[in-house]
């Protein structure tokens, strides 16, 4: 034992540039030298468990003075609530385009996934507008913490010797569900807002599933460390951590749970820090000031209005703010809309207990309505407008079924996920639930459906089908 | 039975390396992911899937930590370089007055890589055919929103460190003002080798000695640290 600590002097001195040439000087040093790594050689072909190979699995060489225990609890406290306020949104945004009726389901295969699936209300309005709001703005937001919680804990990947016993192979495996899950997760999000579809699968079918296998890791992982972040955050003050200038920075003691169960191969905590370059306030400021930076930067294509111009970097932030323009996640030139398919020659088929075609003309002589309501895509961002048109309901009723389970909405786009949507009964039968016409009082423009489209009261903005020419009512869903 | 109960615990615990709940809860948990993963495979986009899995995994610890990890640990030694090369200055006094500028550099060059990690797609235009497909608008504004923010943050960094340095430069007037030049010199050289730092408050035990030439590499400089002498 005493020879191993000896020998682990050595290695320190090896790596110190000055006392090393000191070393090189003497010739007696160098046999010295040479017969202690002889040693250490014949030990480590014993132990192999004593003796990391050279790199990241040396302890020696994670030096920062702040990594430890209480910084990554307190990492992980906050994770901890903004990752289910995260999941929780986007299981919510998934319930929102109501996967159990015919036809809706983009991820078919869920199975057992759906046991939370309710049928999603038209009231309150704003609730998918604040819904996808917050899970985009927050997931921006919790990105600056997820690199810095793995930055915190990433020694422990290279905690040496790899495994100890089958708990640990077990727990190192989960990690890869909760590490992979949650930068799968943040990437494909990050990217699909930004439309830069690079990946090799469906983006609903990704992010819903890769959520679970993400939703897995995390579960177990809270349940298991619950108590070694309870033992942190209580191991130092928050509120004198923020009093404590860089001077007067010192590492973490190690704490009394730093056993080998609870840590196996080693601590958070450096085994040699270095002296701080930047105190612990300072870095809880930087990282949550870039959690601000990234949210504050994005969070104005949510909220709408002048705020919008604070949207630099939101896909339909400050761009979106151009003269004549309203936001849109589909153009009708990307469809291929041509003059002829919305022209004189435009029909709208209602099909129910009977089936009646009706010029725009004759659709507009109904009786019209106006309603203040968000449209909110998935993507996050989200616009108010003052919208006209004929009821839903008035239109069952013109085809004879005047209360039904439910209407396929059909658009003149030919391909694309969204070509068509099946709305709830719930859905048809609101008041605001409108075939529209105009949008802020002029006709609608091509981009947002002309001639009609529909507009339902909290429903993801892609489930508010444009260009619509045929509504099929259905007796039973 | 309690004592059977204890028995089993203890075997399985021998065995397994934890408690028998341990076993319980993981395997709860993969039999959820494997439910997931089982619905990817039957979509047929298990492989791509997994690889950005991997990929996402493999891509932040091996490749995205060390290379930033690199940089911080570069600009580190370049910064007290320059600093150190300030102190010879012909017609400059002993030490150069300024706290250490290492993270009025980093905290700005951090958020505008944060900000370009985040939103490469549309700084770089790579999205450009999806996105102008989907909204009708171009990404061509986005780098140079980049750039003014970047811009902003590295201005804001430079007031605030001029503030800084103002401050301790102020700190320092009135510290050698008030006492003979030996004394004081003695007492700057005593410090020498603690970190200044922009936020240093002078405590009684050991009086900051206004600004001094920083030694970030210096290991063991801390008294609570428990590095080998």
């Amino acid at each position: 034992m005493r020879r191993a600590a000896q020998i682990r002097r050595n290695g320190h001195q090896r790596r110190d540039g000055r006392r090393r040439h000191a070393l090189a000087a003497s010739a007696a040093a160098e046999y010295h030298r040479a017969s202690a790594l002889a040693r250490r050689a014949a030990d480590a072909a014993r132990h192999p468990a004593d003796h990391p190979p050279p790199g990241p699995f040396r302890p020696g060489i994670w030096r920062s003075p702040l990594r430890g225990l209480w910084l990554t609890s307190i990492l992980a406290v906050v994770l901890l609530a903004g990752l289910i306020v995260l999941a929780v949104t986007g299981l919510l945004s998934y319930a929102a385009y109501d996967p159990l009726l015919p036809g809706n389901d983009q991820t078919p295969g869920a199975g057992l996934l759906h046991f939370y699936l309710f049928s999603w209300p038209t009231h309150p309005s704003w609730l998918y507008r604040v819904d996808q709001g917050v899970h985009i703005t927050l997931g921006l937001a919790l990105l600056p913490v997820v690199l810095a919680k793995l930055w915190s804990v990433l020694p422990r990947l290279f905690a040496w010797p790899p495994v100890r016993s089958l708990a640990q192979i077990l727990e190192r495996v989960s990690l890869i569900m909760l590490v992979g899950g949650v930068l799968f997760e943040f990437a494909t999000g990050i990217l699909n807002i930004q439309n830069y579809y690079v990946f090799p699968f469906s983006f609903y079918t990704a992010h819903l599933y890769g959520a679970w296998v993400f939703i897995a890791g995390f579960v177990i992982h809270v349940a298991l460390k619950f108590p070694r972040m309870v033992t942190g955050l209580r191991s130092r003050r928050l509120r004198r951590e923020l009093r404590t200038p860089l001077a007067e920075t010192r590492p973490e003691e190690p704490d009394p749970g730093e056993t080998e169960t609870a840590e196996p191969g080693g601590g958070l905590r450096a085994a040699h820090p270095r002296a701080p370059t930047i105190s612990r306030r300072g870095l809880l400021a930087a990282i949550g000031g870039a959690s601000l930076t990234l949210g504050g930067l994005v969070v104005g294509q949510s909220i709408g209005g002048p705020a919008r111009r604070t949207s630099l970097f939101g896909p339909r932030g400050l761009s979106a703010t151009a003269p004549h323009y309203l936001p849109v996640n589909r153009t009708a030139a990307s469809i291929g809309l041509t003059a002829k398919d919305v022209g004189p020659a435009y029909r709208l088929t209602l099909t129910g207990a009977r089936t009646v075609t009706l010029t725009r003309d004759q659709v507009l002589a109904l009786p019209q309505h106006a309603v203040e309501l968000p449209i909110a895509c998935v993507e996050g961002w989200s616009v108010s407008a003052r919208w006209t048109g004929v009821r839903l309901a008035d239109l069952a009723r013109l085809a004879g079924m005047p209360e039904p389970a439910g209407a396929r909405i059909e658009s003149i786009q030919q391909v694309g996920p969204f070509k068509a949507a099946v709305l709830s009964g719930g859905q048809v039968a609101d008041p605001q639930s409108l075939l529209a016409f105009t949008i802020n009082g002029e006709a609608l423009p091509w981009d947002h459906g002309y001639p009609a489209r529909t507009i339902i009261p909290n429903a993801p903005g892609v489930h508010n089908t444009k260009w619509v020419n045929k509504i099929t009512f259905l007796k039973q869903v | 039975m309690t004592t059977r109960g204890g028995t089993l615990t203890g075997r399985i615990r021998h065995w397994y390396g934890a408690n028998p709940l341990h076993l319980l809860a993981l395997l709860a948990s993969f039999a959820l992911a494997g439910y997931a993963v089982r619905a990817v495979i039957e979509t047929g986009q298990f492989l791509g899937f997994a690889i950005w899995f991997a990929v996402a995994i493999v891509g932040h610890d091996l490749l995205l930590f060390p290379l930033y990890s690199l940089a911080d640990q570069s600009v580190q030694r370049l910064l007290p370089w320059t600093a150190r090369r300030r102190q010879g200055r012909p017609g400059s006094s002993a030490q150069v007055p300024g706290p250490p500028l290492i993270n009025y550099v980093r905290i700005p060059v951090a958020f505008s890589l944060l900000l370009l990690l985040t939103f490469f797609p549309l700084i770089l235009g790579l999205s450009e055919p999806e996105y102008h497909r989907a909204s009708g608008l171009t990404t061509q504004p986005y780098l140079w929103r980049w750039l003014a923010v970047t811009g902003v943050l590295f201005a804001a960094s430079a007031v605030v460190y001029a503030l800084a340095w103002r401050r301790s430069a102020a700190r320092a007037r009135r510290q050698s003002a008030g006492r003979p030049r030996k004394q004081a010199a003695a007492r700057t050289r005593a410090h020498q080798t603690l970190p200044a730092a922009p936020d240093v408050v002078p405590s009684p035990a050991a009086p900051h000695p206004g600004f001094d030439v920083w030694h970030p590499a210096r290991p063991a400089q801390n008294p609570g640290s428990p590095d080998p002498p």
